[in-house]
């Protein structure tokens, strides 16, 4: 069972596009792996609305700590907004109380507190689900706005997937991740196989993707990188050639822009299913063959 | 005024209308403050020469292992699992800590010193027509935004400022609560399709947990459908502007040009922005 | 032929248990204590954890004084912590507990090793 997980540094540069269509792609009559589809971006969790998933289980999910004073034991020392280096403890008339969106359920003040007055509150953090879809399960959730995203849950959907593509012998997990570089990026990252890096070549694009593939680096993963947007900069387009060659670095894709893909995401479908002929399915389809071969090639 | 520009979804425009916006009211000398630590990427577009750079470190905890007991309070109060006690051997994980102090203040036998761990890096200068700029850099490898937004909101290398326009990063867990909380006014970029409607209705929602204001600017308008629209309306939340789609724009862009210029017909449109929020905001704080 | 505190990491409490390739987050594990012949089964505390799984999970085999782990793929955190405090670790796939306290004892099982580097992903 191989693991690949999609990444990009910058946000919209088309990962949750291309991983619905690797999904379409790897099961076709004719592609013949079966597949299990993580969706790592929990804060946004957008892969369902291509998807299609019938919600077959739901569970809660809690996740970290917050304080709370108990206003009847509280003498209104002050100790707790000393120890507190959040900002999260505010001084009102009345007393003392916590800012639950500044609290980091640190518990520096339920241990300084001399009144025993600071509980600490579990979190209902947000909720996850498994679903059948077009393609295969999937593993999707959603973390309530506000919460700390700080990659536990990606790395409990990925367990979870891991474990199923496991038991049903699945020859792959394919994991969409989020944008950026921190918490949830690295827990998405971690175990995988090969990241596929999809580039978007502006400026800003290009700079991203240099991050995204330092963070790689930085934790051992091997990378591969597909430019998504081609003719929105032909210099940027280059430029990531010759990066690409640079650090050896296989390119496997060259994706053009089309309209297509919005229009496709507009019908609930991946665009290689929406328009099998298009030039961005032409374009992924060919993508997902070079990435075949990377996956389960010779060595 | 402190504006917040996100989105939610990624790739929406929240840097190049944000950017654009500065630009617009450059004469008002805003602080524009890219708050993308992870991918920052406002510096393509308003070209800051940077004279200031602090270092943001973590304070973790260093063991004096000669007057460290074992008694293992550190390890008992650190929720975070980033100090493992065993017998007289102390590990700490630096990038499991969040620099609380408590296992600091908890040890009694004061055998526990705070050293800075360099989390990232804060940048300040001044960028075209005197927009004053300020960023942070997430090292690579460092797994926590938040720290390094919180101290560039804290850092104040041009002292006080009228106008803050703070870029966010993408989706709406806690660097975006950082990045909104102390805000005046959030404006939310989305793009007429599913996926930006899906997370513009988060977005919103976290904005309206943090009882803030909301104004919502379509971009790419043409790329998909009125769904976004109707949204807005049936929440009661203004489009405050719309930018069309057009492949000259998207080039444009890529090479790191500013919307008001590639459209300058734009400029007065990004101005009235400004003015209508301004306004809005007055009205909210006359209506108390 | 080994003496010793031994702790595998189990899926479930079923009889005849298998081997849980994964350490940190692990839902339970098995403590035997190959000496005295005694075995219990412990639900991992670390299992919740929002952070530091590998980490907690490491300090408490260490606390209950075991003094070897077989589990599939041990975090560096965790490997750190057991390596520190002296706990063999070995490498096993996920084949009933039973098979593999019998390639223990016949010295048949692989030491694990730590993940290179920082290492988070598994190059080749």
């Amino acid at each position: 069972m191989k693991q690949l997980v999609i990444l990009s540094g910058k946000g919209g540069t088309g990962k949750t596009s291309i991983a619905g269509a690797l999904s379409h792609l790897a099961n076709e009559n004719g592609g013949s792996k079966s597949i299990v589809i993580a969706d790592a971006d929990v804060d946004a969790a957008n892969l369902e609305l291509i998807l299609s998933p019938r919600y077959t289980q739901r569970e809660d999910f809690w996740s970290g700590k917050i304080a709370a004073i108990d206003q009847e034991l509280c003498e209104a020392c002050g100790e707790c907004m000393q120890v507190c280096r959040f900002d999260a403890i505010n001084e009102a008339s009345d007393g003392y109380s916590v800012d639950p969106f500044a609290c980091e359920g640190c518990a520096a003040c339920f241990y300084a507190c001399p009144s025993e007055a600071v509980t600490m509150k579990d979190q209902l953090a947000g909720a996850w689900f498994r679903s059948d879809s077009r393609y295969g399960v999937l593993y999707h959730a959603a973390l309530r706005p506000a919460q700390e995203n700080s990659g536990k849950l990606v790395t409990l959907l990925k367990q979870r997937a891991k474990q199923r593509a496991l038991d049903k012998k699945c020859d792959l997990l394919i994991v969409d991740g989020p944008p950026g570089i921190g918490c949830p990026v690295i827990s998405a990252l971690s175990g995988a196989d090969v990241a596929l890096i999809v580039a978007e070549p502006s400026k800003a694009g290009v700079h991203d993707m240099r991050r995204i593939v330092d963070t790689a680096d930085h934790f051992d993963l091997p990378c591969v990188l597909c430019v998504n947007k081609t003719d929105l900069s032909t210099e940027g387009s280059r430029e990531i050639e010759g990066y690409c060659r640079d650090k050896g670095l296989k390119q496997v894709g060259a994706i053009p822009f089309d309209i297509d893909v919005p229009c496709a995401m507009a019908q609930g479908q991946t665009v290689v299913a929406y328009r099998p002929d298009g030039p961005a399915s032409l374009a992924i389809r060919e993508m997902w063959r070079r990435i075949e071969a990377v996956l389960w090639g010779p060595e | 005024m402190i504006l917040t520009v996100a989105s939610g979804k990624g790739g929406t425009g929240k840097t190049t209308i944000a950017a654009s916006l500065a630009v617009a009211i450059a004469d008002e000398f805003p602080l524009y403050l890219d708050c993308d630590v992870e991918a920052p990427n406002a510096h393509i577009f308003l070209s800051p020469e940077f004279t200031q750079t602090q270092r943001v470190n973590q304070l973790v905890p260093s063991i004096d292992e000669t007057r460290c007991d074992g008694c293992g309070r550190c390890a008992e109060v650190c929720q975070y699992h980033a100090i493992v006690v065993l017998g007289d051997k102390v590990l700490v994980f630096p990038e499991l800590c969040h620099g609380c102090g408590s296992c600091t203040l908890q040890c009694p036998q004061r055998a526990i010193e705070e050293v800075p761990n360099v989390l990232g890096l804060l940048e300040a200068g001044t960028a075209r027509e005197g927009i004053r700029f300020a960023r942070g850099v997430l090292e690579i490898g460092q797994p926590m935004a938040v720290p390094i937004i919180r101290a560039l909101k804290r850092w104040g290398p041009f002292g006080d400022i009228d106008t803050v326009i703070r870029d966010a990063p993408p989706g709406v867990s806690c660097p975006v609560v950082e990045t909104m909380s102390g805000a005046d006014f959030v404006l939310l970029v989305t793009e007429p399709t599913p996926f930006g409607l899906h997370d513009l209705h988060l977005a919103v929602q976290l904005a309206g947990e943090l009882g803030l204001p909301v104004g919502v600017v379509v971009n790419r308008e043409g790329i998909g459908d009125g769904r976004v629209d109707e949204y807005c309306r049936s929440v009661n939340i203004p489009v405050l502007l719309r930018i069309p789609f057009s492949e000259r724009i998207g080039r444009a862009l890529a090479r790191g040009e500013n919307l008001v210029e590639v459209l300058p017909e734009y400029l007065p449109l990004f101005r009235g922005l400004y003015v209508d929020i301004r306004s809005r905001l007055i009205e909210r704080e006359g209506m108390r | 032929m080994y003496k010793m505190k031994l702790a595998f990491t189990l899926k479930t409490r079923a009889d005849n248990p298998s081997l849980e390739r994964r350490f940190g987050r692990c839902p339970y594990f098995l403590i035997v204590d190959t000496d005295s012949g005694k075995r219990g089964i412990m639900e991992n505390p670390a299992l919740q954890s929002q952070h530091g799984a590998g980490t907690q999970a490491a300090q408490f085999l260490v606390e209950e004084g075991v003094e070897a782990v077989i589990s599939g793929d041990i975090g560096p955190n965790a490997y750190s912590v057991l390596d520190a405090a002296g706990v063999r670790m070995y490498s096993a796939t996920e084949k009933p507990v039973e098979n593999l306290l019998s390639d223990f004892q016949d010295g048949n099982l692989r030491r694990a090793t730590p993940r290179g580097g920082r290492g988070r992903g598994r190059r080749r």
